[in-house]
């Protein structure tokens, strides 16, 4: 058991440490924390001026649940972006310069080394994107007075997504070089999110196709339903309660790419479990193989 | 010491029997069949893509072998607890440039799952042997290559393993860096370790290899200990003023031959190397005159170059052969 256990804390230690002595996870950060600032110092503003005008709180609340919903979208998709960035020479790179060939001429299995720089990796991409997550959450709460009704939800499941892109990349990285294991998963994370879009659309329009395709690029590649419960945590019950309003079909709400009438379902949030295993099943097999 | 309880001291340290790798349709290695005694510095020459490289990522299990066999310490190739005492340079030898030369180490020492209590003092000595001691603490990105394969060859010899294996240890290294490395191979053979040396610096092999074994084209096409690959030494003399009577006399060193192109050019073989100055007290004794004596031996170049079946260069095989005296060499 100690042969496989502590190869594989000593590369998930290994991973966390070249995170930390990289300069690019620290501009990062302090990226982030000047978007929150200004975004935070936005929402106050556009609150201030609606109060000023005399917008009804319930209009405020609608306003400010839908900006966050724009912002978070477009958080997880800087996120995503970041995931494949970290994920894509996280074997390729390794490969590349040779470090591997000494380390893999250890004991240590290379499902092994895998499993340790994916587990590093997720602690500091799942970190980094629940926390910023929170923290855009908790400077819009600062800023407006609201808040949405699942916070640690809706910063889980957009951190999940950046975990999904992660490993996909990961994947990609035991056989492709790093930019285009990193470039086509973010195009595969874009496609997936307009196939949800086009989905929605199917579903106002009645072509099931376009139905179709959505149902199978969330099975594929989960990011765009996970997406979906993001916006669910996110949404205030005052904006479900508003947008059933006035004879809407939830045909006409699904073509809303901004709304969910739905939270996760358990089936789905056990396929996301399902296909994290398959995914990094798929990369051991992948790396098993590749030559050195 | 390494500990070598766990191997049958009749036991060879690497065996392989028809090992083969294809790439696709590129055949890498044919059919590598070699024993490498235990405590024996090994040496595996070859010219680029003969595949040497690849013989040492199979015999560590870094890549499968598409047929053949083997054992490595006993076990069988690619076994995962045999690699505890198993020391390797790769050919491309590159570190985490974002860690210090003393944390490589320590990362090595808990891959090779080195006892905690003996880490820091085995990552102490072991810098200090490869001459990194008062850079232990500076990053490995500002390291110069030559450092870099210091310290790559530091992580080799870390934990006294039983078998290190090297590719082209000296490819970054000036000469004193070079003499330094042969010196570290020598006391680790003296510690009873096997070092499985690869190389294409025939001088270098020359010079520390027990026995080696000369691979082209994926296949072994000799092995053996230098004295067996290169064969009777011989002496090579030119002379003048010897009487015939004279020459014949000096059968009793060897054989005696005499160039049909270059009557002045004689050559003993086979020769024991301390009889060379009776030889020539003897022509002299006889009124000859020496102009040159020259170790007759083929050189090692010269033997890799006909195994190879390439033609030696006929001014870089003449210098080749050691000068004893003086005059021209032939």
């Amino acid at each position: 058991m100690s042969s496989i256990v502590m190869p594989l804390l000593v590369i998930f230690r290994l991973t966390l440490l070249d995170a930390f002595r990289r300069r690019i996870l620290w501009v990062l950060v302090v990226l982030t924390v000047v978007v929150v600032g200004l975004s935070g110092l936005g929402f106050e503003r556009l609150v201030s001026l609606a109060r000023a005008n005399g917008s009804s709180e319930t209009v405020i609340q609608l306003g400010v649940s839908q900006m966050l919903i724009v912002v978070a979208f477009m958080f997880s998709f800087i996120l995503a972006m970041t995931a494949a960035f970290i994920g894509a020479p996280a074997v390729s790179a390794d490969i590349d310069s040779g470090v591997l060939l000494a380390i893999l001429a250890r004991p240590i299995g290379r499902s092994t080394f895998l499993v340790g720089r994916w587990l590093g990796l997720v602690l500091v991409a799942g970190t980094y994107a629940l926390a910023s997550g929170l923290l855009e959450i908790g400077a819009m709460k600062l800023a407006s007075g609201y808040g949405p009704p699942d916070s640690l939800g809706a910063a889980g499941a957009i951190a999940l997504q950046a975990i999904i892109v992660l490993t996909l990349t990961l994947l990609f990285s035991t056989r492709l070089p790093s930019i285009a294991g990193g470039a086509i998963a973010v195009v595969l994370f874009g496609m997936c999110w307009i196939a949800g879009v086009l989905g929605g659309l199917g579903i106002y329009l009645k072509a099931d196709l376009m139905e179709q395709i959505a149902v199978v690029s969330r099975v594929l590649l989960p990011t765009d339903g996970i997406w979906r419960g993001a916006i669910f945590a996110l949404e205030p019950q005052v904006v479900i309660a508003v947008a059933s309003e006035g004879g809407r079909s939830s045909e006409q709400l699904a073509a809303n790419p901004f709304y969910a009438s739905a939270g996760l379902s358990l089936v789905y949030e056990a396929w996301v479990g399902a296909w994290f295993v398959i995914v990094l099943g798929l990369a051991v097999l992948s790396f098993r193989r590749r030559e050195l | 010491m390494p500990d070598q309880s766990s191997s049958a001291p009749s036991a060879a340290a690497i065996e392989t029997f028809e090992l083969s790798k294809r790439y696709g349709r590129t055949t890498a290695l044919a059919g590598l069949s070699m024993r490498v005694e235990p405590g024996e510095v090994f040496g595996f020459l070859g010219p680029n893509g003969a595949g040497k490289t690849t013989s040492v990522k199979l015999l560590l299990g870094l890549t499968a072998a598409t047929s053949g066999s083997g054992t490595v310490l006993g076990a069988p190739i690619g076994d995962r607890e045999t690699r505890r005492r198993i020391g390797y340079l790769p050919e491309l030898f590159r570190y985490q440039s974002w860690l210090r030369a003393r944390e490589v180490l320590r990362l090595h020492a808990e891959l090779a799952r080195l006892p905690a209590g003996r880490r820091g003092a085995e990552v102490d000595a072991t810098l200090e042997t490869v001459g990194l001691g008062d850079r232990a603490n500076d990053p490995v990105g500002t390291f110069s290559k030559g450092m870099q394969q210091r310290l790559g060859l530091g992580a080799a010899l870390l934990g006294s393993p039983e078998l290190v294996f090297l590719d082209e240890p000296t490819s970054a290294l000036d000469p004193l860096g070079r003499t330094e490395v042969r010196q570290i191979i020598r006391t680790a053979r003296d510690r009873g370790v096997t070092v499985f040396l690869n190389s294409h610096l025939l001088s270098e092999v020359e010079l520390v290899c027990d026995r080696v074994a000369v691979v082209n084209r994926g296949r072994v096409v000799a092995s053996g200990t230098l004295d067996e690959l290169l064969g009777e030494q011989a002496v090579v003399l030119r002379v003048s003023d010897l009487s015939a009577e004279a020459r014949t006399s000096l059968d009793r060193f060897g054989t005696v031959a005499t160039d049909p192109a270059d009557p002045e050019q004689i050559t003993i073989r086979p020769i024991d190397p301390t009889q060379i100055p009776d030889v020539v007290a003897s022509v002299v004794l006889a009124g000859g005159r020496v102009h040159a004596v020259a170790e007759g031996r083929e050189t090692l170049e010269e033997r890799f170059l006909e195994l190879l079946g390439a033609a030696p260069d006929p001014e870089g095989s003449a210098a080749a052969h050691r000068q004893i005296d003086g005059g021209q060499p032939r």
